[in-house]
């Protein structure tokens, strides 16, 4: 088939970011199918709940201290969180190095007090049904904060080596701190489930 | 900076049409070798060997179903026992879903979304192949553990108490929960791959009403994937979980409750449904206008009961529930629910019929493959209006007439599709065309084959008949009807060897098919066939719905591109204006390595729980690998 040249794209930018940029789109799509498995996993815990007798069920309410700590780190961190994207979006890389330390090191604090937090449930996952999903809800969210302190570590070195100075890889910076957000956010409901709910 | 890289690089209009497609083919191309064919990222070359691994699963659920059928051809027969019919019907079942209908319609996707939407590759070309390597390490996984007698035994909803720690013995209910884990995650991976790719990279001007209807369909195909399968993902995680780690979330004596495992299991199981289904009506209507030589009647109703479906699929699925005792309310209001499905299936059907009411409809052998497929679609559709009813449902639950109403959708409703769309896209995808007698020949074997096999499961079931039996005692009235079905099972039988003759035979021995054998109007057709490993030497420019018929010599294109690295244009949501040039990566052995690591983790977690601390671990190492840059020009740009 004859081809006509009728348009030129060679003036085009290479690699667009924010909505011009797949990547932003495949994270926006990976957050819709986690999103989905927390809202089930809440939904299997509103399940449980309606037809238990008493809720929770033979165990303590679970001790508020761990968990709102580290529900007010993840509040705090996400000012940081929003300077490193905006540094990453100016193409600043000193203080995007700075920035992915910072968050790096508020990665890692939740997780150790999410170490207690565990045992602030005061409820085995094998002693019954609540203490399965309330340890469920926990776990699938630790593992979404390891998730993504991992691609932040991930993400701080490359920046400390000549690859950072690259928008391709500061639009991942971008994105990284996207995700982080929804960490933050998806953890809003949970924290109101696991403590919350019970003390109503 | 720009300027300076503008007079580094090369562009393709710097070049004529040989060199220019030797640059693109030196930058495209997969080497050939063991090493290559790990390491490829050509959406091309694995969305043909997802076809190819997922027509082999069918071809082994067929031959499960042909053990089955010879067992149940008489009453007392010897040939399975109990304990192996178990294994059999729980295989043919997860199999058919799991390992051919779902994944067959992905690999379609993935083979022709990229062409259909004029670019070079699909979006996340790596994720594409750590998706096959996964998808394939499942299905390796459910079928060589069925040799060594580990084969699931539980249905292939895997109902508990039946599949918990109570009752379910050894590892067979831990193996269908992991491969289930491996086909969603792999699932999952394509289906973002797709909505990115036809959200992002269409050929500038493909603006939304230009987007062919196989291409709305696997969006929409593709939202259901990504908002239901979490449902099974999660379902088969906390099975793995109760039977491993003594978890209780469906144990009724520790606060548990089994229902909530079918609320799970449909949440996904039945979106799955029009997970299949919806791709196979973007086929039918791509073939429907081609042979019909005109454009879809109704092409926004079309989309609209697409994207309809899509949505009501998510209200439907307690219908599968009806006889577990729910509330009342809660029976009428999905009874209604599943009734109202069949509206945007029956606006589906009137605009294909007007669609060939009004053409001039050439009968090909894809055309006989619609016109089969309305037909059993419609009888299956009206068996499903009266399965919708709670009255009867209660009446026919477990029986062969559910077994002959979901053949009559998934096989009318999705395979005949299927097997048209393998004769309409063969020789774009092998350059050869297929036999058109064999073709024909298969069709009405196929056809009456499969009416002969199935309707008169109808009456069985309404005779009583149960579903999922070994066997049956002489004095049931089920025996002559048995035979009956056994023996025509072997016309379709027949009809699918043909079908399998015919396509490996005609991949060699073909006649030679041009560019567009069909006159097609999408662009896929606007290339060679094969495609190039680039797809296009020029990213086309769209400028109506029905492009090669409005423009039949010429193809607008765009030029531009550099040719030095992988490079592909992004363009804008809605109206698909041309908005970055962005680079495509290379190939990666990496996505094969972290399938592996992926593979050996989730395996091994079937055994103890530190897998998933351990296995983790190579998986990190892997992804790291995979995503560290490597200095390419894709890479830097």
């Amino acid at each position: 088939m004859k081809e006509r040249i009728v348009a030129d794209v060679s003036r085009l930018s290479l690699h667009g970011t924010g909505s011009a940029s797949t990547t932003w789109w495949g994270t926006l799509g990976f957050m819709l199918i986690e999103a989905t498995g927390f809202a089930l996993a809440i939904a299997v815990y509103l399940y449980l709940m309606s037809i238990a007798a008493t809720w929770p069920t033979d165990a303590p309410t679970p001790d508020l201290l761990p968990g709102t700590l580290v529900t007010l780190t993840l509040i705090a961190s996400v000012l940081p969180n929003y300077l490193v994207s905006q540094w990453a979006e100016r193409e600043d890389l000193r203080k995007v190095r700075i920035g992915l330390v910072v968050m790096s090191i508020l990665g890692i604090v939740p997780l150790i007090i999410r170490a207690f937090e565990f045992y602030a449930l005061k409820v085995n996952w094998d002693t019954n049904a609540y203490g399965s999903i309330v340890w469920i809800l926990l776990g699938l969210h630790t593992t979404h904060i390891i998730t993504d302190l991992a691609d932040t570590l991930v993400l701080a070195a490359l920046m400390y080596t000549r690859h950072g100075r690259n928008r391709r890889r500061l639009g991942d910076v971008q994105d990284n701190a996207m995700y982080w957000n929804f960490v933050v956010v998806t953890w809003l409901p949970i924290y109101g489930c696991i403590y919350w709910i019970p003390r109503l | 900076m720009r300027d300076g890289e503008t007079k580094r690089d090369i562009r393709d209009t710097d070049l004529d049409r040989p060199a220019l497609e030797a640059a693109l083919a030196r930058i495209w191309n997969t080497p050939e070798g063991l090493w290559g064919a790990l390491a490829t990222v050509d959406h091309k070359i694995i969305g043909r060997r997802y076809v190819i691994t997922a027509f082999v699963f069918l071809a082994l659920g067929g031959v499960l179903a042909m053990l089955m059928r010879l067992q149940l051809a008489q009453p007392e027969a010897r040939v399975l026992g109990p304990d192996r019919y178990n294994q059999i019907f729980t295989m043919h079942g997860s199999n058919m879903m799991f390992l051919f209908a779902v994944p067959v319609m992905e690999a379609v996707g993935v083979y022709l979304v990229p062409l259909m939407v004029g670019t070079r590759n699909i979006a996340f070309p790596r994720l594409n192949a750590f998706s096959y390597w996964i998808f394939l390490a499942g299905g390796a996984l459910l079928w060589i553990s069925f040799v060594l007698d580990m084969g699931p035994d539980v249905g292939w909803f895997a109902y508990v108490p039946l599949s918990g720690p109570q009752y379910g013995f050894g590892k067979r209910a831990d193996i269908w929960a992991q491969m289930i884990t491996f086909t969603e995650l792999s699932a999952l991976a394509v289906s973002v791959e797709i909505v990115v790719t036809i959200l992002k990279q269409r050929a500038p001007g493909m603006s939304l009403d230009k987007i062919p209807l196989f291409v709305w369909s696997m969006l929409v195909t593709s939202f259901v994937v990504i908002m239901a399968m979490p449902a099974i993902m999660i379902a088969s995680s906390t099975l793995i979980l109760d039977r491993l780690v003594g978890t209780h979330l469906f144990n009724p004596a520790e606060g548990g409750d089994v229902l909530l495992w079918q609320h799970l299991f449909w949440f996904f199981g039945h979106p799955e449904v029009y997970i299949i289904f919806l791709p196979a009506v973007g086929m039918v209507s791509t073939m429907t206008a081609t042979f019909a030589r005109r454009p879809v009647f109704g092409d926004l109703a079309m989309v609209m009961a697409l994207i309809a479906t899509g949505i009501l699929a998510f209200g439907l699925w307690v219908h599968h529930m009806f006889v577990t005792g729910l509330p009342r309310l809660g029976e009428s209001f999905f009874t209604a629910s599943s009734m109202a499905i069949a509206i945007p299936a029956g606006v589906q059907i009137f605009c294909w019929l007007a669609t060939l009411w009004d053409g001039k409809p050439i009968f090909k052998t894809p055309l006989l493959f619609v016109i089969g497929f309305i037909v059993t679609f419609v009888i299956g559709g009206l068996t499903g209006v009266m399965v919708a009813s709670v009255p009867f449902d209660t009446q026919v639950h477990d029986t062969y007439f559910v077994v002959a109403h979901f053949h009559y959708v998934l096989i009318g409703g999705a395979v005949f599709p299927l097997l048209g769309a393998i004769y309409y896209w063969f020789p774009k995808i092998t350059g050869r065309m297929m036999s058109e007698s064999l073709g024909r020949s298969a069709f009405w074997l196929i056809f009456i084959g499969f009416n002969m096999t199935f309707f008169p499961m109808h009456i069985l079931g309404l005779q009583g008949m149960p579903r999922r039996i070994y066997t049956y005692q002489p004095d049931m009235p089920w025996h002559d009807l048995n035979l009956f079905v056994s023996v025509s099972s072997l016309i379709l039988v027949a009809g699918f060897l043909l079908f399998f003759f015919d396509a490996i035979r005609s991949a060699r021995r073909g006649l030679p098919a041009g560019d567009n054998p069909w006159d097609a109007p999408t662009l896929e057709w606007a290339t060679s066939s094969p495609p190039p490993s680039f797809n296009f030497s020029y990213i086309p420019v769209v400028k109506a719905a029905n492009p090669l018929w409005e423009q039949p010599d010429v193809l607008a294109v765009a030029g531009g591109l550099r040719i030095n690295s992988r490079e592909l244009i992004i363009s804008t949501v809605a109206s698909a204006e041309p908005e970055a040039r962005e680079a495509s990566p290379r190939n990666s052995i990496w996505p094969f390595v972290a399938a592996l690591a992926t593979t050996v983790m989730l395996i091994s977690s079937i055994f103890t729980p530190w897998a998933v601390v351990w296995g983790s671990i190579p998986i990190v190492v892997a992804l790291i690998g995979w995503f560290w840059p490597k200095g390419t020009p894709e890479d830097e740009s």
